[in-house]
């Protein structure tokens, strides 16, 4: 029996990961071919890193994955603090599961609906391309928002509210009572709602398809265009790197989760 | 004891349309250990919040120092809090918890490291500067919660049930350490509990609150040997509280006997409520004894039996130090200082019967009821 859940673990683990394994191995290969492994090197790295247009798209990537989470994390976190300070309870209710929707929401829809909200929008402000930077950066923080609210307001909810008020007591204004002891506080939720955006905005291809234009391509958007027509082995060597790094986020989400979580064991321990 | 440091004037307040106080009217005066004592739900949490500023009164004024400080919000008011859980900084170390409010002030840090280190000395926290709130035991979380509210040199520091998390033995510690505390720096305490015993062994004044309403002002002397109403009588301390009448000045009329006493200035033949403490029964032969009755209970308490006694159908509660068999029959004599008399109120015939008491009950029913109605206070407020 024993043996039994162990094999069959491994072949769930080789189902899920084989074909990212394949990708990273070929990544390294010397020959430009899928069938026969010829040595490793560094060849299709090289080539990568001299294809300016994929550098662009990392560039562009980057700007809008850092952008998108940090505007989403602002709004996000205040969101979240509104949603925590409601009174009534039916509003708070609806609140919340309107803010969920987008999170529900098939991608394809949130892109397409938002690709014609901004044509609309072009139309009535009579601007002719208005697809690009800063829609994709609007679409990406809408949708990185929920994610960001999900991850603050447990924090706020866990919150002692006798602290804020021992704050005050001590002489801070409200607002000061909010910045030293109640951000400290949510602070692993708003860090990895942060790092959940910037990973969202970075694999984004579907709304993204709908939003950008060809002179604002993203590195998902761009990979696509590359492997549609035919596959170039520089791409292995980018979505390595692209692996790499969202497998570095979500150590860190997992971290910056496991501090906020060891220290409210702690609290709870000596109860 | 001289001038007036805080004035509350006809207060009122009401939570979701629940009338939680009616009128409070009260003078703090300088260093004063002033004691709010009084049931789970009595209100003298949210008047305490109304002093910190945590609340503002519906109607009424308060008053600090002769300034009307309703609006004042509680970062500007000169009291400091010692929370009823704390309310530690979990982020911060002792001292860092500690130097807060010194630190919002913007005192340079050698300043704020010499006023630290004092406070610690004085809290006896001293070689607990590094550690976290969450490490401590409850007493000495308790002890850095009163460090860093005395740490802004409040005029007045306000303890709502701080010792309340603390068990039995460390609740007396804490007791001695607060009241010198107070003496060595001169700060007007007030201090909220439902513990009568707490009240009177640390308070300069109790006030004795019950259902939104102060009942009674005095020196813990005053309030156990001269309750107002049959409330206070039976919330401080066991009390007997029998109906009677006074025919005329120092004699009262009740359980079929007419007894000499001290008390006065009531109409001829006004029906009053009779207090008359346990531990002023003695207990005598049936012969020589004023009343009789059959012993119906007996509890040893240790240094005292409780014996509960019928007499004419009303139990009795009396403590004595000699053994009395139950179903034997006793006289009890009463000292005419002994007898308390009180006017008639709303809490006539409420209190002070012990036909229905049960030392089992008691201990059995008391620690939960507290806990789940005073967490329904704090819910409330």
């Amino acid at each position: 029996m024993k043996t039994l859940s162990r094999v069959y673990m491994w072949v769930i683990f080789a189902l899920l990961y084989a074909p990212i394994l394949v990708l990273v191995i070929f990544s390294f290969n010397e020959g430009g071919s899928l069938s026969s492994y010829t040595g490793f090197s560094f060849r299709w790295y090289g080539e990568l890193f001299r294809d300016s247009v994929a550098l662009q798209s990392l560039k562009n990537s980057l700007f809008l994955a850092v952008s998108s989470a940090a505007l989403a994390t602002l709004i996000g976190t205040f969101a979240a603090l509104g949603l925590d300070r409601m009174r009534n309870q039916y509003l708070k209710g609806t609140v919340n599961s309107v803010t969920n929707i987008p999170m529900m929401n098939p991608d394809i829809v949130t892109g397409v609906s938002m690709m014609l909200l901004f044509v609309a929008v072009a139309g009535i402000l009579g601007i002719s391309d208005i697809l690009g930077r800063w829609t994709m950066l609007i679409a990406h923080t809408t949708f990185s928002l929920p994610y960001v609210i999900l991850s603050v307001l447990p924090k706020f909810r866990q919150f002692d509210p006798s602290l804020r008020e021992a704050a005050m007591d001590l002489g801070c204004t409200p607002a000061g009572a909010f910045f030293k002891v109640e951000l400290p506080h949510v602070l692993p939720g708003v860090i990895s709602g942060f790092i959940m955006g910037f990973t969202l905005s970075l694999d984004d291809f579907v709304i993204s398809h709908f939003v950008s234009s060809p002179d604002f391509q993203t590195l998902p958007l761009y990979i696509y265009n590359q492997t549609a027509h035919n596959v170039k082995y520089s791409m292995y060597a980018l979505c390595t790197l692209i692996i790499v790094t969202i497998l570095a986020l979500l150590l860190l989400v997992n971290f910056a989760g496991g501090i906020g979580d060891r220290s409210k064991r702690r609290k709870e321990a000596t109860k | 004891m001289n001038n007036t440091l805080i004035k509350l004037r006809s207060i009122e307040k009401s939570f979701d349309g629940e009338r939680v106080l009616c009128g409070i009217d009260l003078d703090i005066h300088d260093k004063e250990f002033v004691t709010l004592l009084g049931p789970s739900g009595c209100g003298k949490t949210t008047t305490l919040r109304i002093i910190g500023g945590f609340e503002n009164a519906d109607t009424g004024d308060v008053f600090f120092d002769g300034e009307r400080i309703n609006e004042l919000p509680a970062h500007q008011r000169q009291v400091n809090t010692v929370f009823q859980r704390y309310a530690l900084f979990p982020h911060l170390n002792v001292y860092d918890n500690v130097a807060f409010g010194l630190r919002v002030q913007k005192l340079k840090e050698d300043e704020i490291q010499v006023r630290v280190r004092e406070m610690l000395e004085m809290t006896g926290l001293r070689g607990f500067e590094a550690r976290r709130p969450a490490t401590l035991s409850g007493g000495q979380q308790q002890r850095v919660a009163i460090a860093r509210a005395l740490i802004n040199r409040p005029r007045v520091l306000l303890l709502d049930e701080p010792l309340g998390a603390l068990d039995l033995k460390l609740r007396k510690d804490m007791q001695n350490e607060l009241k010198r505390i107070q003496r060595e720096t001169g700060i007007t305490f007030i201090y909220v509990t439902h513990d009568q015993e707490e009240a009177l062994s640390m308070s300069d004044t109790v006030v004795v609150m019950a259902n939104g309403r102060i009942q009674q002002i005095g020196t813990p002397t005053d309030i156990y040997n001269e309750p107002v109403n049959a409330f206070v009588a039976d919330f401080i301390g066991e009390s007997n509280i029998i109906d009677g009448v006074m025919p005329e000045d120092n004699k009262a009329r009740f359980a079929g006997h007419t007894f000499d006493c001290v008390d006065g200035g009531f109409a001829k033949n006004e029906a009053v409520d009779i207090v008359i403490r346990p531990e002023d029964v003695d207990v005598v032969p049936v012969e020589k004894g004023m009343l009789s009755g059959v012993v119906s209970g007996v509890t040893f308490k240790g240094d005292y039996y409780e014996i509960i006694v019928d007499v004419k159908g009303f139990k009795w509660m009396i403590e004595t130090s000699d053994y009395v068999a139950p179903d034997e029959k006793i006289g009890l004599y009463i000292e005419p200082d002994a007898i308390h008399v009180m006017k008639k109120s709303e809490y006539s015939g409420k209190f002070g019967d012990y036909s229905t008491f049960s030392d089992e009950m008691d201990h059995l029913s008391d620690p939960d009821a507290e806990v789940s109605e005073n967490e329904e206070e704090a819910i409330l407020s």
